[in-house]
């Protein structure tokens, strides 16, 4: 069949002629069907669009072109992502019909590869969550247990990635919503440095924040798809003009003298002690493999949730206020046009939206500005400043993804502010804008873990480096979630 | 009591002009004026979820150089923030401004008003990007039921200058103005249509008594969009709160809107509605470095500004009346200044551009820089004269010919055979019949009425159709008589 | 409690946003468990930090004044809740 195998497994079956992209496209399509009805980790399914777009590859096969790494290879787009023609919704009542009149950058990016487009993967409403239940239209259930949360926000796109319902996925992350996901589900997912891949086309949550990042099964098939949406672009004033690596040539199974640094704050009480023990083992084996490991110190650590929460919500309640009936979206009608903002906004946002537009206004109003936000981007520069003393010792650090394994639906939503707290280990980073990846790392329970690595801003290389290594020394990337025979209505395995 | 003897008025003035740039501020919409409504769009201008604004360098270049022209600081570190409040033709309902680090800082002008001079500060200078338009259904937004929205306007480049409250009479506010536009017209940053509202004034306005040294409290009317307005708004406003200071109330602080067609100001809203804007940095453009090398590079650039040029035509023996009315627009000064180069008496230069050319495009409503005769076409004919090929009043008929044609009056001249005779062997003979004709003025003019000379001059002249140089005849005649 | 009802009602009116009463309630103390947590950020002495806007520094990121092509009306369009004519229409705007 080909859909449990990795984008560089896949590429050699296309190139080869053993199998054609349409044969491809049509299996992952059989197989979003079978499974999909019970994960739903999908909010749209292009199965005539993805057709036409496998057609075309095979007659450039034909014809005896030579194949693009990505060419012919289906895959998901989170759906804050502009798709020209399709519907893209954000997981939100707000936007349930609006079909952009443009494309991302990433979406043309990832056409111009060559990749098909299957459809487009639920996530928390408008990027804001942890776990995928605050989407307007579906609850996503993980794969490994499907009574647990896949994670968020791009809990569809890890989902569609971890049961092989696509070979790849973008997603983005604010402050951990592409490693946290893909840590729950047991998949690789990239969080690029701020300004490596352009946020042209990604509906914003908080503009300073948001990076898009790629969700694979291996971790060459990550460096692969950086491969071809990473680099400048005009379009995004926040683009870092910079020359873009061959990511896959930091794929060497060696880490023999490398530098690791383990922030003593990231292991703190929130931790579940399995996964801290998870990552311990996972450790060890970075030292048998030559990884010279100490500990370091990131002194401001405890400040990066509020920081993050004050600065990501004043940003989000600015960008979408934009949502307001007029020239698109969900409209409720009114008497006035006061009346329709209101009703609109109030009718259209969710309750965890409507929660951070909140908190984020009264962070921005006046009288609070400089004890809030202003505090809080002061914040920001010390734990830049914590990372960057640490990146004068280290060439990486580690921590585990998240603090738990994935946790049962309902488990955090009723409190908020726990929900929050269990960011602490990706937030940070965002904040300092540096890259990191989450790997397999083991298993809590039957549930995967993540082990994320952090690095200097643009060393995403050192990143596939370390992860690569790790990976071709662990078996975790290797292991499938199980899913029962309710789940599979016509079988596929 | 008057008001004036009872009350100082106090007035600072923010004004928004359109920067004269091809494209917006934050992509590459087309500024063009008048197009179909909800034509000059894209993602980014209407506020479409995912877009992202780049800012137009040439913004940061006009900016910049009106900065230099109202004499203020270019600040070498400036962002953009985000003020954030709903209105429909707002597309993202924020407006991306500056906040507290505006480009321009400290500037000012001189102006002079009943004679006096005096200098009115300029607190800053800021870019921001203009709100679409709405188009009501009824007669005004109040009574109408629905509004519609074109988003053309939206991301137009926009300069904020902002006033110190330095201006005290009405006279001093409409001389600022007038001076604010003439150099912005001058530095060629914006067109300043204010018929097409690339120009609009907020008024700030408030009363103290007379030796008071603390301000009163003040109103701000928004959106004026010609001089007329805001002289009209200002005596209104002036009155008013003079009547509620009278009756011993408070003025209450509040945003105003003047109504044209009542001729007064009504209430915006008051105080406490005012926004709470939540200003915060951009984070979607990065901030702006401007060295010192942007800026001098930006000063080379600058036209010599209105003062230094009257200054200098004065110096080529203008009055200083001609010198200010040849000044007064840019584009008349540039038209004087182009002829000058080949045509060297300022003087005469000037008496003809204030007079017959500027009546001919008064007749027929044409612009200066639309003007069918170029610079150097009337100083082409200016030359015509002094080299006597063409008298001063056939000029003035060739000049006419010049507008509605566009020709070369040396064209003109040919063609229509309008050359003075300067030629001394065909007058003679003209003369000589003229002579032979008339014993009688001849007779008179040797017994010592040199009157008769006038006569026979004349005669000359009929002969030749008025194209016999005057000059020549007056002296071949004075040759014979003698 | 810092942050009382009234604050929540400003903040509502200010983001354009009804609440209804279970949802006033609700925030108020949300806010206020999740601002009480944010008051840490008090004892931390950032006298003298500047404050990081943009987490990658980078300035003078600009354009050339070059007309790129708009959208088509209908295009532009597409997606509005109502739009007449060639424009977006809204209900009556209210002044304040
Ligand atoms: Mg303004
Ligand atoms: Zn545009």
């Amino acid at each position: 069949m080909g859909i449990e195998k990795s984008v560089s497994e896949l590429h050699e079956l296309l190139a080869h002629k053993d199998m054609s992209s349409t044969e491809l496209t049509k299996a992952y399509i059989e197989r979003i069907q079978a499974v999909d009805p019970k994960l739903k980790a999908y909010l749209t399914v292009l199965e005539d669009q993805a057709l036409a777009q496998a057609a075309e590859v095979d007659r450039r096969i034909a014809q005896g072109e030579v194949l693009g790494a990505l060419e012919g290879i289906p895959m998901a787009l989170k759906d804050n992502l502009c798709t020209e023609g399709v519907r893209t919704s954000c997981a939100s009542k707000m936007l349930e019909n609006f079909i952009p009149p443009y494309n991302a950058t990433v979406t043309d990016r990832l056409r111009t590869a060559g990749t098909i487009l299957l459809g487009k993967v639920n996530m928390d409403e408008f990027a804001m969550g942890s776990s995928t239940e605050n989407s307007y239209f579906a609850k996503t259930r993980n794969p490994w247990d499907l009574e647990c949360v896949p994670g968020g926000s791009s809990g569809g796109a890890a989902v569609a990635v971890a049961a092989d319902e696509a070979a790849f996925a973008l997603g983005s992350d604010t402050g951990g919503s592409i490693r946290q996901p893909a840590a729950f589900c047991g998949v690789v997912g990239m969080k690029p440095t701020y300004g490596a891949v352009s946020r042209y086309g990604l509906i914003a949550f908080a503009s300073s924040l948001d990076q898009i990042g790629p969700l694979t099964k291996t971790v060459r098939d990550n460096a692969l798809v950086m491969n071809a949406i990473a680099g400048y672009d005009r379009l995004d004033s926040t683009s870092v003009p910079f020359e873009k690596p061959d990511y896959t040539e930091f794929l060497v199974n060696n880490i023999r003298g490398l530098k690791i640094g383990i922030p003593k704050e990231y292991y703190g009480e929130g931790i579940d002690p399995d996964v801290a023990k998870g990552i311990q083992a996972g450790i060890q084996t970075l030292i048998n493999l030559g990884a010279e490991v100490a500990e370091c110190s990131l002194p401001h650590t405890e400040y990066a949730i509020p920081a993050y929460y004050l600065i990501a919500t004043a940003e989000a309640s600015s960008n979408l206020a934009r949502y307001d009936g007029v020239r698109y979206g969900y409209r409720a009608e009114a008497e006035d046009v006061l009346g329709m903002f209101k009703k609109t906004r109030s009718e259209g946002f969710g309750q965890e939206v409507k929660r951070r537009i909140m908190l984020g206004t009264y962070a921005l109003s006046s009288g609070y500005y400089d004890a809030y936000y202003l505090k809080a981007q002061k914040v920001r520069t010390l734990i830049k400043q914590d990372f960057d003393k640490a990146f004068e010792r280290f060439d990486v650090l580690l921590s585990p993804t998240a603090p738990t394994a994935a946790f049962k639906f309902g488990e955090k939503s009723a409190n908020p502010l726990a929900m929050y707290l269990s960011d602490i280990t990706t937030v940070p980073i965002n904040l300092a804008g540096i890259p990191a990846i989450s790997i397999p790392a083991g298993f809590v329970n039957g549930l995967p873990i993540g082990m994320q690595f952090m690095g200097k801003a643009l060393d995403e290389g050192t990143l596939y480096r370390a992860a690569y290594t790790f990976e071709q020394n662990t078996y975790y990337h290797t292991l499938k979630p199980q899913l029962s025979g309710e789940v599979l209505t016509c079988g596929s395995r | 009591m008057a008001v004036a003897d009872k009350y100082e008025m106090v007035c600072g003035l923010e004004v928004h002009v359109e920067l004269q740039t091809k494209t917006k501020i934050f992509c590459g919409c087309t500024t063009e004026f008048g197009g179909e409504q909800n034509t000059h769009v894209c993602p980014v201008c209407l506020g479409m979820p995912g877009a992202l604004p780049v800012l137009n360098r040439e913004v940061v270049n006009y900016a910049i150089k009106a900065g230099l022209a109202l004499e203020s600081e270019i600040a070498q570190f400036s962002k953009f923030d985000r003020k954030n409040y709903f209105y429909p033709d707002l597309s993202k309902n924020y407006q991306t401004s500056q906040f507290d680090l505006p480009i321009c800082i400290k500037g000012g002008l001189e102006i002079e008003a009943e004679g006096e001079k005096k200098w009115i500060g300029i607190t800053r200078a800021h870019m921001e990007e203009d709100a679409g338009k709405l188009v009501h259904s009824g007669e005004t937004i109040s009574t109408s039921n629905e509004s519609s929205v074109d988003y053309n306007r939206a991301g137009v480049p926009l300069l904020e200058i902002v006033s110190e409250p330095d201006m005290r009479t009405i006279p001093e506010v409409l001389a600022y103005l007038e001076k604010l536009v003439q150099i912005l017209e001058y530095t060629e940053v914006s067109d300043c249509r204010l018929e097409q509202g690339s120009v609009r004034f907020d008024v700030n306005v408030s009363l103290r008594p007379i030796g008071a040294t603390s301000l009163g409290t003040r109103t701000e009317t928004k959106n004026l969009n010609s001089f007329s307005s805001v002289r009209r708004c200002m005596e209104y406003e002036i009155a008013r709160q003079a009547r509620v200071l009278d009756a011993g109330e408070n003025v209450v602080q509040e945003t105003r809107t003047w109504d044209e067609g009542q001729g007064i100001t009504l209430t915006l809203r008051s105080k406490e509605e005012a926004h709470d804007y939540r200003y915060f940095p951009e984070p979607d453009l990065a901030p702006l470095i401007i060295d010192r090398e942007w800026v001098e590079k930006i000063r080379k650039t600058l036209p010599e500004l209105p003062a230094a040029r009257r200054t200098r035509l004065q110096a080529l023996g203008l009055s200083a009346y001609d010198a200010t009315v040849i000044t007064q627009a840019k584009a008349m000064a540039d038209f004087f200044d182009e002829a000058l180069a080949s045509y060297g008496d300022a003087k005469t230069l000037a008496n003809w551009i204030m007079g017959d050319v500027t009546r001919l495009l008064n007749t027929n409503q044409c612009r200066v820089a639309d003007s069918p005769i170029s610079a150097k076409q009337l100083a082409e004919l200016l030359a015509l004269i002094d080299k006597g090929t063409l008298s001063g009043k056939i000029a003035k008929s060739v000049l006419e010919e010049m507008y509605s044609t566009g020709k070369d009056p040396s064209i003109i001249v040919k063609e229509k055979g309008l050359a003075q005779i300067s030629d001394e062997g065909a007058l003679l003979g003209i003369i000589d019949s003229v002579i032979a004709a008339n014993p009688q003025s001849v007779e008179d003019y040797r017994a010592g009425k040199d009157r008769a000379i006038g006569f026979l001059v004349g005669q000359i002249m009929k002969a030749t159709k008025g194209q016999a140089n005057p000059g020549l005849v007056n002296q071949l005649l004075k040759e014979k008589l003698s | 409690m810092t942050i009382s009802r009234e604050d929540v009602e400003y903040v509502a009116a200010l983001a354009r946003l009804e609440l209804t009463e279970q949802e006033t309630q609700e925030y108020t103390e949300q806010l206020n468990s999740i601002l009480g947590y944010a008051a840490m950020l008090e004892r931390l002495d950032t006298d003298g930090v500047v404050p990081t806007a943009h987490a990658v520094p980078l300035h003078n990121v600009l354009r050339e004044d070059q007309v790129s092509p708009s959208i088509p009306q209908e295009k532009a369009l597409q997606n509005a809740p109502d739009a007449d004519e060639g424009f977006f229409r809204v209900p009556k705007i209210s002044l304040t």
